[in-house]
């Protein structure tokens, strides 16, 4: 039989959504009781905090915070009583990695795989051409898929959230525009799409054209990225991820979006004078 | 926790000791969220990390006591109004660290 342990780390290695509860302030024999809580399904709760109704009461409390994603401490009663401060009971949420979608087979995209790998996310790459969406030019992604883009997101769309990211890359309104429609139908929370501003304006119309309104066209982030100056393809993935995390923060960062002008500028070097 | 699974399955076939420190409660400025785990062996291996590096000294030696007393114990380190503790913060916040023997 497996541990409490061996149980949490089977379900992190899967990616497979999970809680901890452990009593960290009360008497000295029930600190470090746990609860392991596997939201399923089968919902299922393993361990013991030692006391029937407080383990009810806090698997009930730590299955919320899970579906929440928030970690934080909770007090109760030796029994599990709301009002009392008897126990501190630390819950850990464990979600499952964030989803990022990239849509294109290009260098950009195998640079903004790496980036996002790093920050946690689980990658797909998806592009139509199967001569360049290969395993082999993308070593950093979980997946490379080979499909239309509206096509896929069709499939799995309903898996995307508020906390996932879907990056059009594919540079060419044939795959990108069908891409931002499907991707619009979706929960995702951060919709980018790659080009300059030329291209994004011609965008626009044929958006406007497929029927998406002024509330769509504000879930785009286009063109793509913060206003950093990056211009190789691993700089403008730092830019894309940077633009992600500030906007699920709620921070100000100056998106490429909200400014005007050449995306990229004539610069000098560090230490170098005009 | 994730990142330092491998780490402890190992030292585990290895037959050695455990202990798991996780950040419990952050206040004020502390660099590492809730959640932050990091492990030491009994041979005084080390994965994970619960600070920017302030703390991580103080951390190991506390987990070295918990597995040679085999009790869970929660640490303060930081600076509070009324209690100057022995290792401080540098960004003047306080971290509240649970560490215990990986006996689980």
């Amino acid at each position: 039989m497996s541990t409490v342990f061996e149980t949490l780390a089977a379900a992190l290695r899967a990616e497979q959504p999970a809680a901890l509860a452990e009593i960290i302030e009360g008497p000295a024999t029930m600190l470090g009781a746990k609860l392991v809580l596997l939201p399923g399904p089968p919902q299922q709760v393993l361990g013991s905090l030692g006391d029937p109704d407080l383990d009810r009461v806090v698997a009930r409390d730590g299955f919320g915070e899970l579906a929440a994603g928030l970690t934080g401490t909770r007090h109760y009663g030796l029994h599990g009583e709301a009002r009392a401060r008897d126990l501190s009971v630390f819950i850990e949420s464990f979600a499952p990695p964030r989803k990022m979608v990239i849509f294109g087979a290009v260098d950009f995209t195998a640079a903004l795989s790496k980036v996002a790998k790093v920050l946690g996310y689980r990658v797909t790459v998806c592009d139509a051409r199967p001569v360049f969406a290969t395993r082999a030019r993308f070593p950093a992604a979980d997946e490379v898929v080979v499909a239309w883009p509206d096509r896929y997101l069709a499939e799995v769309g309903e898996n995307l959230g508020g906390r996932d990211a879907v990056c059009v890359l594919t540079h060419d309104p044939k795959f990108d525009v069908p891409a931002i429609v499907a991707a619009l139908r979706t929960g995702v929370g951060y919709l980018g799409a790659m080009g300059s501003r030329r291209t994004h304006a011609d965008r626009v119309a044929r958006l406007r054209e497929a029927g998406i309104d002024d509330a769509g066209l504000a879930r785009v982030m286009a063109p793509i990225g913060l206003d950093i100056g990056a211009r190789t393809p691993e700089e403008t993935a730092v830019s894309i991820c940077a633009e992600i995390i500030a906007q699920r923060t709620g921070r100000q960062a100056p998106s490429l979006r909200d400014s005007e002008g050449a995306i990229h500028r004539a610069f000098l070097a560090a230490g170098e004078h005009r | 926790m994730k990142e330092v699974l491998a780490d402890v399955e190992r030292w585990r076939r290895e037959g050695k000791a455990v202990a798991v420190a996780r950040v419990v409660g952050v206040e004020g400025s502390g660099p590492r969220l809730p959640g932050a785990t990091m492990v030491v062996s009994d041979a005084g291996e080390v994965a994970g990390s619960v600070s920017g590096g302030c703390v991580e000294g103080a951390v190991v030696t506390e987990a070295l006591a918990v597995l040679a007393e085999g009790r869970p114990k929660l640490c303060t380190f930081g600076y509070s109004d009324d209690e100057a503790f022995a290792v401080g913060l540098t960004c003047g916040g306080t971290v509240r660290v649970f560490v215990e023997p990986l006996d689980w």
